[in-house]
């Protein structure tokens, strides 16, 4: 495991992706096969199940240090890490084991359905065996969270330099239900069989925000305008009488939809399908409100109950193959015009929908069709040049999501908590409140928006102007008002304030508005009224 | 009570004089020059002969006695000595006795010998009052031979890839330290002007301290092409740094322990040195000086104080205005530009 952790050092040392995609390609070519598809799993979000509950692990490594479990937990929230923690307080290595990174997962695995003194022993054993960075390295393989500061896209870069094969063909080929243990490095990067994996989805073309003026770009025949909806993105594949439903997160989630089983007897073995999977009102023809999608995400199958509440459609906007062949270079036009026609001849009770162009003349009347879009249910518009092939991941350039403007509204911060890992000595995670009366009633957390700077000013205020604390969360007194953004409201009965916000952030710190002028509980309620 | 903990800071009632106090007092006894510790507005100060400098630096003209290390002073009814922390040059823990009962007031402290401060001297004692910057079980220094050999070799590996190492470091102490682990062969130090005034006020003072250049206007990327850069964690990222051109950042701090700050910092890399002790230290340090009773100033104070008392002794929080090697100082750096 030396060479994987040196790489995971040369790879933490570093914040330019030069010298990281560098790191990586020298890895590639230099590391025994079972460690390279390892750590082309590792980078790519495929672990080894967890073999050991973090609680066990926490009792032996406060026990193995000679701290008490309390003290180990005090660390914790400091460190931030629940690895390095351990790797920070176990004494010094005793011994030097020397095994490769796949040796070490072997061991891990070896230890699923041992018992707990056995498994106890084994991982003494390594703890005392390892340096701190391989055992800190050890432990993200035992617990499983693993962050390396690379992301698919430059590990696949990396790959693509380490092996002379073109980035998007490798993208492709480390797309879908593989597993390093099913895989050689042949059988994955060198060789692959295109016909091995049926399931193998496309990877998704990502659009950027638009960043300028629309009519900047250009002439507005040249593009195809789509309502941007408010689902979840879904590749939906059938092939050789099976179907197959992929998120953009790269997981399987055929048996959540079970209404697209149907589809395999409509349209032909060979299709390949990109959309947005709608919670939809068939009768309507519109789609219901994310809410609504929402309990159908979380389970793994779907009782009838729910089905029937939550009826789902593919709201269909690309076809990346057909009848079998690869049709990602096609231009846009014709994609849509053969996927016009397959759709054209389905039943309407199908689960299916053509996503309905956005037709218009003038970039005004685009203007005018995205101001409408709360009041239909979407987020935006979605803009895509008709000439252009599917691309594979984030290109600027062909597509473009206009998005709405989001929700704004004004709150006091009333209480204040620590972030993890990276952000764990600084205050990231707030809770806003806005006045009813004279009293803040709490309606949001939020912790994204601001800059590390901001954040370091905003800890540093924090630490000064505490009033209470209870755990980790210090209530503040009230003083400063931030702008939060968010993209919906929801009544919630959970909430004191009888709202939830969806991705509330914080947009702005508004330093020039006075407590008294952040917005009310009326207000939000106007919002909810309106939006809900 | 030996010493009283007030709202001006450490007192003693029987020499009528504070330790490192932060609103003004007649009489401050001082246990070195860093700026949470030395404030100004003092009647009189009374510190080591090899504080005194830095402190007469910094804060002009004052009224300020000196004493060497072990020598016992009368104060009323209070015999107060002072004895090496080892934490920077002239620093000093301040024994107290009175009636026949001592106490330690340790100011900032380290237990290990940086080739550069008096080594730390365990005083015995009844009550000891320590710091706690570090004073959690993951923080464990590395050997100064180790932290050597890795500046070195950051600092050989920036000049091969023609780059220009920047290392943040605090103006006192650390930089000093720092500068005599370098290995001279490699090529010259370059210093910004604060850490420059502190080697000239301990140069003065009779410190051995490697050669270094001072980074005035005609200095830029071309000239001294070898060269180390010393400058406080302010001045990293700043306008100053530009005449540098390509540069690798590191910073030596304890805190460089986290990976999470480390990361943070965005500097190239991280070093982890401190003249604060660590958890080791601490704990060795309080069992030296074979005191009852501890009572824990900045830091982790109520994690480290929960801690002795389970040991044993009888442990107590005591609030202070003592910043240690603040965290804050690592974060906002960035900001504060100087």
């Amino acid at each position: 495991m030396k060479a994987f952790a040196a790489l995971f050092t040369a790879l933490d040392q570093t914040t330019k992706t030069s010298v990281k995609t560098a790191a990586l390609a020298e890895y590639f070519s230099t590391a025994p096969e079972d460690d390279r598809i390892w750590t082309i799993a590792l980078l790519s979000g495929r672990r080894p199940r967890r073999a050991i509950t973090t609680t066990k692990l926490r009792e032996w490594a406060a026990e193995h240090a000679g701290i008490p479990l309390w003290l180990f937990e005090a660390c914790y929230p400091v460190v931030g890490d629940l690895s390095e923690t351990i790797a920070l307080v176990l004494p010094e290595p005793k011994t030097r084991i020397e095994k490769s990174l796949s040796g070490w997962i072997a061991t891990l695995r070896g230890l699923d359905n041992a018992e707990d003194d056995v498994r106890k022993a084994a991982i003494l054993e390594a703890w005392d065996g390892l340096p701190p960075i391989e055992r800190f390295v050890f432990n993200k393989l035992i617990t499983g969270g693993w962050r390396m500061g690379v992301s698919q896209k430059l590990m696949t870069r990396a790959l693509a330099k380490a092996t002379g094969i073109e980035e998007a063909e490798l993208t492709h080929r480390l797309m879908g239900d593989w597993s390093p243990d099913r895989v050689s490095w042949d059988s994955l990067i060198e060789a692959p069989d295109p016909t091995a994996d049926l399931s193998r989805p496309y990877p998704f073309y990502l659009a950027y925000q638009v960043d300028g003026e629309p009519h900047e770009l250009g002439d507005v025949s040249d593009w195809l305008a789509e309502r941007k909806w408010d689902g979840i993105r879904g590749q939906l594949i059938l092939r050789g009488g099976e179907r197959y439903l992929w998120s953009r997160g790269e997981e399987l989630m055929t048996d959540r939809f079970p209404e697209f089983a149907q589809l395999v007897d409509f349209l032909p073995p060979g299709t390949v399908m990109d959309g947005e999977v709608l919670a939809y009102d068939r009768e309507a023809e519109t789609p219901l409100s994310f809410n609504k999608l929402q309990p159908r995400i979380g389970r793994k199958t779907v009782p009838k109950k729910l089905l029937a509440e939550a009826p789902c459609i593919l709201m269909a906007y690309d076809l990346l193959e057909w009848q079998g062949a690869d049709l990602r270079r096609t231009p846009l036009v014709d994609r849509r015009a053969i996927l016009q026609d397959a759709l054209g001849a389905l039943p309407a009770d199908l689960p299916i929908r053509l996503s309905p162009r956005v037709e218009a003349e003038t970039w005004d009347d685009l203007a005018n069709a995205r101001a409408i879009s709360r009041e239909i249910g979407a987020e935006g518009l979605m803009l895509k040049r008709l000439s252009a092939p599917y691309l594979a991941g984030r290109k600027k350039g062909d597509w473009w999501k206009w998005k709405v403007d989001p929700l704004t509204i004004d709150a006091v911060m009333i209480y204040a908590q620590a972030g993890s890992g990276r952000r764990a000595t600084l205050y990231t995670d707030f809770t806003f409140a806005v006045w009813n009366g004279n009293d803040l009633v709490p309606f949001t957390k939020a912790y994204s928006g601001l800059t590390d700077a901001e954040f370091r000013e905003i800890t540093a205020w924090v630490r000064k102007n505490t009033t209470d604390r209870f755990g980790p969360v210090r209530a503040v007194i009230p003083h400063h008002v931030f702008e939060i953004a968010f993209e919906g409201i929801q009544a919630s009965p959970r909430h004191k304030s009888g709202v939830a916000l969806r991705f509330p952030r914080m947009a702005r710190w508004r330093k020039d508005k006075p407590l008294n002028e952040a917005n009310t509980l009326e207000d939000l309620n106007a919002m909810l009224a309106q939006y809900g | 009570m030996v010493l009283e903990f007030t709202e001006a800071g450490i007192y003693c009632p029987a020499a009528d004089a504070y330790i490192d106090p932060w609103r003004p007092v007649p009489r401050a006894l001082i246990t070195h020059g860093h700026s949470d510790h030395a404030r100004p507005g003092h009647g009189t100060y009374l510190a080591t002969d090899a504080a005194a400098p830095v402190i007469r630096h910094r804060l002009g003209d004052i009224r300020i006695e000196t004493t060497q290390y072990g020598v016992e002073h009368r104060m009323g009814d209070a015999t107060i000595s002072f004895h090496p922390a080892g934490h920077v040059p002239g620093s000093a823990q301040i024994r107290v006795e009175v009636g026949g009962e001592v106490w330690v007031a340790s100011g900032d402290y380290k237990t290990i010998d940086d080739g550069l401060s008096e080594p730390f001297e365990p005083v015995r004692c009844h009550t000891f009052i320590t710091e706690s910057t570090f004073g959690l079980p993951i923080y464990d220094w590395p050997d100064q031979e180790i932290l050597q050999r890795d500046l070195n070799a950051w600092w050989a590996g920036c000049v091969a890839e023609g780059k220009r190492a920047v290392l943040g470091v605090y103006a006192l102490g650390k930089a000093q330290r720092i500068m005599r682990l370098l290995d001279p062969s490699i090529g010259p130090i370059l210093t910004h002007g604060a850490v420059e005034a502190t080697n000239k006020v301990l140069r003065g003072q009779g410190q051995i301290l490697p050669e270094t250049i001072h980074v005035t206007d005609g200095v830029d990327a071309k000239s001294h092409p070898n060269a180390i850069v010393l400058a406080p964690p302010s001045a990293l990222g700043s306008a100053w740094m530009k005449r540098f051109g390509t540069v690798s950042t590191g910073f030596a701090s304890g805190w460089m322990r986290l990976r999470g700050v480390r990361r943070r910092r965005a500097a190239d890399r991280g070093f982890v040195v401190s003249d604060h002790a660590d958890w080791k230290g601490l704990n060795w340090a309080i069992a030296q000086t074979g005191a009852e009773r501890v009572f824990v100033t900045h830091g982790y104070t109520a994690q480290f104080s929960k801690w002795l008392s389970e040991q044993g002794y009888e442990a107590g929080v005591v609030e202070t205005e003592f910043g240690g090697e603040s965290l804050d100082d690592v974060e906002e750096a960035e900001v504060t530009a100087p």
